[in-house]
């Protein structure tokens, strides 16, 4: 079944079997690390993407649902934060990274992908998020390694320097 | 560029006892599995670090990065003698046939243990190259100065050369004397700072590849089929019957060796639906005690017991006390539960295999895939690459095994990712334990007796696909049981009596070592026996401990945590209130080895729900010397959250037949709502030898988090972790 879609502001067309969670189709057919499995039941938020702009569980989307639509992964994100700020070339990073170095926040980094889509999915919808309003958002995003407060620190921090880019 | 001989004939001298030999050998592995590329004799300069003509260095590591930053600690220690910037320094990928053998990366070893080879290496490349740069320079080696791999003469910019000129490409040839002079810890510059980690950068931009990314040419997507959760050790799961019409229409095929069953395909999706859907019939034998029968069966079960340690007159001590106080404490086996479930990819060829894995031990996991496959060892490669952190013996040799048997019945490589289900399912659990403390203090509140008598299986020595595909299942001989460092040894007690009740593990789950492995539940019941004393003796929990103690170093966890915390000192649970959410805090100290570990906890608990919020942790740990403060700092951020996830919610679940937590569903975690705020502290000792900081402060944290439950409650527990359930029926009584 062939199913066209944007990923990353580029048309891709793939070949896959009817039902094929999104997921593999962009670790293995288009070789990105960005979106990764955690859990293949929609538990963790390691594979999350942005589907036209909105988080989603990569393996808890068949392929075909994204037919048409624009796919964003972490390998996205600086152009997307660009198109969004009219900025003329896309930053390194986007602002929720920087700020992750910046807070040497994570320690594997396995969960840094789920986190990173969900924390610039916030930023661009609530610029200034509340604590609480951060601590909502990121509650179905699991990490091992325990990195949550750094990690609140880090989106704190990113929303910071958006606003200066601004 | 000169050679030994050349230079000798120039010089006149012989200045320095080694050859200039050949170019150093090729840098990346080898692309065919095989012998080592380069020297691995651990006594050989060119095994840990090779000068490139660029003047930067390649250190050769052989300690896993875990995301713990570990191998950029070991740069620094190694730039610190060399005098190079980090900016100037590499490390490579673990590899079997690339990196030296410096043992598994457990038990906070890799700055312990790997610092010194590291360190010894470099001063003796050092004190090599000065004397090179000596006969350049017309200069005594005393006169010259480094910078950034830079020497000239000291107070003169010219001339000079760097390290590269001297030797870069190309071997010392040099042994590790021991005998180079290294810094004292006065004059470092690069140690004791917090440079930045190296490896976030590709983290959070998503280029850096976990195992779960590796990929080989021809390579099939493999899962392994076995029943969902493990059963009893002892017994090895029996396939009665495999119905392959069940997946009939998926394109893949079926592999078995013994109750090995595995699916192979080209598509990674088909893989995983015919795992899923594939029908085996098990015979499995009903024999675990479950969760409800757990303790009861381990104390009764007929133990090999082993007096640890026996000082003074425990029972007299003990009948003769004002104060005495006994506890208990269930501490539930624990999962490791990667994030991304272990994966590894085999390529095992009739005479040889690569194989790309997430051991911590690369040696070790070559060592037994030698036997799974049937190959010589050296016939194997073992390549590291870092997956999602498993803090200890999770499933990262059991999915390497998999990967190469599936491969070596296949004939291509195979990469196999564990699912949830496997990950959480067939783990090497942190063990269940079972302890009982008793103690006493006099009536100037001195601690006068102290027993513990610990029980719990040994880890387990065979992987779950080995054992599926005919290994017969045994345990370790030797494991971490009940010792003196967590229970008693600091305070100053006279009276002090351990005992190790060795339960057989066959009957039970598999067991290995979970970060501080065991040290929860020791610290869970010495720490609150201890709180208790002080309790008795009207003292406060601070105050009382500092009365006990006599090392400076306990000491000086304890006040810089009590200190951080600005804790005010009164006796516990003095300051109850009758408010539905009452609130309190707890102290407390502990170690994994060799460090030293302080905590303070703050926490609510809602009497109504029993729902506990553990609001703020403290922690201090005393390494010795600290090479990366910052990184310790974030270690101890990253222990405090993992203490209170293990404390408030993390269990495995179990029925007769098999373990039933196989999703974060049924096995949760803290999640970002539920976690405290952190305060780490780290005691820095420039003149002590540097020991582990990975895993040193969640004993400390674990019996904090009890104590403060006491404090606002009253209540003593006696079981982790505290789920609402567990938390009212101790309340009721
Ligand atoms: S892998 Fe998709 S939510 Fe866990
Ligand atoms: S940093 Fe390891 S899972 Fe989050």
């Amino acid at each position: 079944m062939a199913v066209t879609f944007t990923l990353n502001g580029e048309r891709r067309t793939v070949e896959s079997a009817e039902g094929t969670p999104l997921l593999y189709v962009l670790t293995d057919e288009l070789a990105l690390q960005g979106p990764r499995f955690g859990c293949g039941l929609g538990q963790c938020g390691s594979c999350s993407v942005l589907v036209n702009g909105v988080e989603r569980r990569s393996c808890q989307t068949p392929v075909s649902a994204v037919t048409g639509r624009s796919v964003t992964t972490l390998e996205g994100l600086p152009a997307w934060y660009a198109a969004q700020k009219k900025l003329a070339r896309p930053p390194a990073l986007h602002p929720v990274q920087q700020a992750l170095i910046d807070e040497q926040a994570v320690q594997c980094g396995y969960c840094a992908n789920g986190l990173i889509v969900k924390a610039a999915e916030l930023l661009a919808r609530t610029p200034r998020p509340t604590d609480a309003q951060i601590v909502q958002a990121m509650n179905g995003h699991l990490c091992r390694c325990g990195s949550y407060p750094r990690v609140l620190r880090a989106i704190r921090r990113a929303a910071a320097a958006i606003q200066v880019t601004a | 560029m000169s050679t030994r001989r050349d230079f000798i004939k120039t010089s006149g001298a012989l200045v320095v006892g080694f050859s200039l030999g050949d170019a150093l050998a090729a840098q990346g592995p080898p692309s065919a599995p095989g012998g080592p590329a380069r020297s691995l004799d651990l006594k050989q300069v060119d095994t840990w670090l090779a000068i490139h003509p660029d003047n930067t260095a390649t250190v050769y590591i052989g300690f896993a990065e875990l995301g713990q930053g570990a191998s950029t600690a070991l740069l620094q220690v190694a730039g610190e003698e060399l005098d190079l910037d980090m900016s100037q320094l590499t490390t490579v990928p673990l590899d079997t046939t690339v990196t030296p053998n410096q043992g598994g990366t457990y038990s906070s070893a890799s700055i312990n243990r790997g610092s010194p080879q590291i360190r010894a290496a470099a001063a003796e490349a050092r004190r090599a190259l000065l004397q090179l740069a000596s006969q350049r320079l017309g200069a005594p080696t005393d006169r010259l100065a480094v910078a950034r791999g830079v020497i000239t003469v000291a107070g003169q910019p010219q001339p000079s050369v760097t390290y590269g000129e001297l030797i870069g490409g190309r071997r010392f040839d040099l042994e590790v004397s021991g005998a180079a002079p290294v810094k004292s810890p006065r004059e470092y510059r690069l140690v004791g700072s917090s440079p930045a980690r190296t490896d976030l950068t590709d983290k959070v931009g998503g280029r850096h590849a976990y195992t779960q990314h590796a990929r080989l040419p021809g390579m099939l997507h493999g899962r392994v089929v076995r029943p969902r959760g493990q059963a009893a050790f002892g017994v090895t799961p029996r396939v009665v019957s495999v119905d392959e019409a069940s997946v009939r229409g998926i394109p893949c095929r079926i592999l078995r060796r013994g109750s090995f069953v595995g699916v192979v395909a080209e598509r990674e999706w088909d893989a995983v639906r015919a795992a899923r859907d594939l029908k085996v019939t098990w015979d499995i034998a009903p024999t675990l005690p479950g969760n409800a029968a757990l303790f009861t069966r381990m104390r009764s079960e007929q133990t090999q017991d082993r007096v640890v340690l026996d000082r003074g007159d425990v029972g007299a001590a003990l009948a003769g006390a004002p104060h005495v106080v006994s506890q208990i404490v269930r501490g539930p086996y624990q999962a490791h539960a990667a994030l991304g479930p272990n994966c590894a990819v085999a390529d095992v060829r009739p005479d040889s295999a690569l194989v790309i894995s997430p051991t911590q031990d690369i040696y070790g996991t070559r060592t037994v895939l030698a036997g799974v496959l049937g190959l010589p060892a050296e016939r194997i490669q073992v390549r590291y690459q870092e997956g999602a952190s498993n803090y200890g013996h999770g499933t990262q040799d059991d999915v390497t095994e998999a990967a190469a048997i599936l491969s070596q019945l296949a004939g291509r490589p195979v990469r196999v990712q564990f699912m949830r289900s496997d990950e959480h399912g067939w783990d090497n659990y942190g063990r269940a334990h079972l302890g009982d403390v008793r103690a006493a203090a006099d009536a100037a509140g001195r601690i006068v007796a102290y027993e513990y008598q610990g029980w719990q299986h040994n880890w387990m020595n065979v992987e779950p696909s080995a054992q599926l595909a005919g290994t017969a299942p045994a345990e370790r001989d030797g494991s971490l049981g009940v010792s003196p460092l967590n229970l008693g040894s600091m305070y100053d007690v006279a009276n002090l009596r351990l005992v190790n009740h060795r339960v057989n593990g066959m009957g039970y789950l598999r067991g290995a070592w979970l970060r501080s492995p065991l040290d929860l539940s020791f610290s869970f019941a010495s720490e609150q026996a201890v709180d208790q004393l002080a309790f008795l003796t009207k003292a406060d929990p601070w105050q009382f401990r500092q009365r006990n103690i006599k090392d400076p170093r306990w000491l000086g966890v304890l006040d810089a945590v009590a200190r951080a915390a600005k804790w005010q000192p009164r006796p516990a649970a003095a300051a109850r209130s009758r408010s539905r959410v009452v609130t309190g805090r707890g102290i407390a100290v502990g170690t994994h080895l060799a460090s030293y570990g302080g905590a303070v906890a703050e926490l609510e608990v809602d009497t109504r729900t029993g729902r506990v919020r553990i609001t703020h942790l403290y922690g201090a740990i005393d390494a010795g010397l600290a090479v990366n403060p910052g990184n310790i700092e974030n270690q101890i951020g990253g222990q405090l959250i993992q203490t209170a996830s293990r404390m408030l919610k993390e269990e495995v679940l179990f029925n007769t037949s098999g373990v039933t937590s196989l999703d974060w569903n049924s096995y949760p975690i803290l999640r970002f709502s539920e976690a405290p705020a952190v305060t780490a502290i780290v005691v820095q000792r420039l003149e002590e030898r540097s020991t582990g900081a990975g895993e040193e402060v969640m004993a400390a944290a674990a019996a904090a988090v009890a104590n403060a439950f006491f404090d606002a409650t009253g209540v003593r527990l006696e079981e982790y972790p505290l789920t609402p359930a567990r938390v009212l029926a101790a309340l009721a009584g």
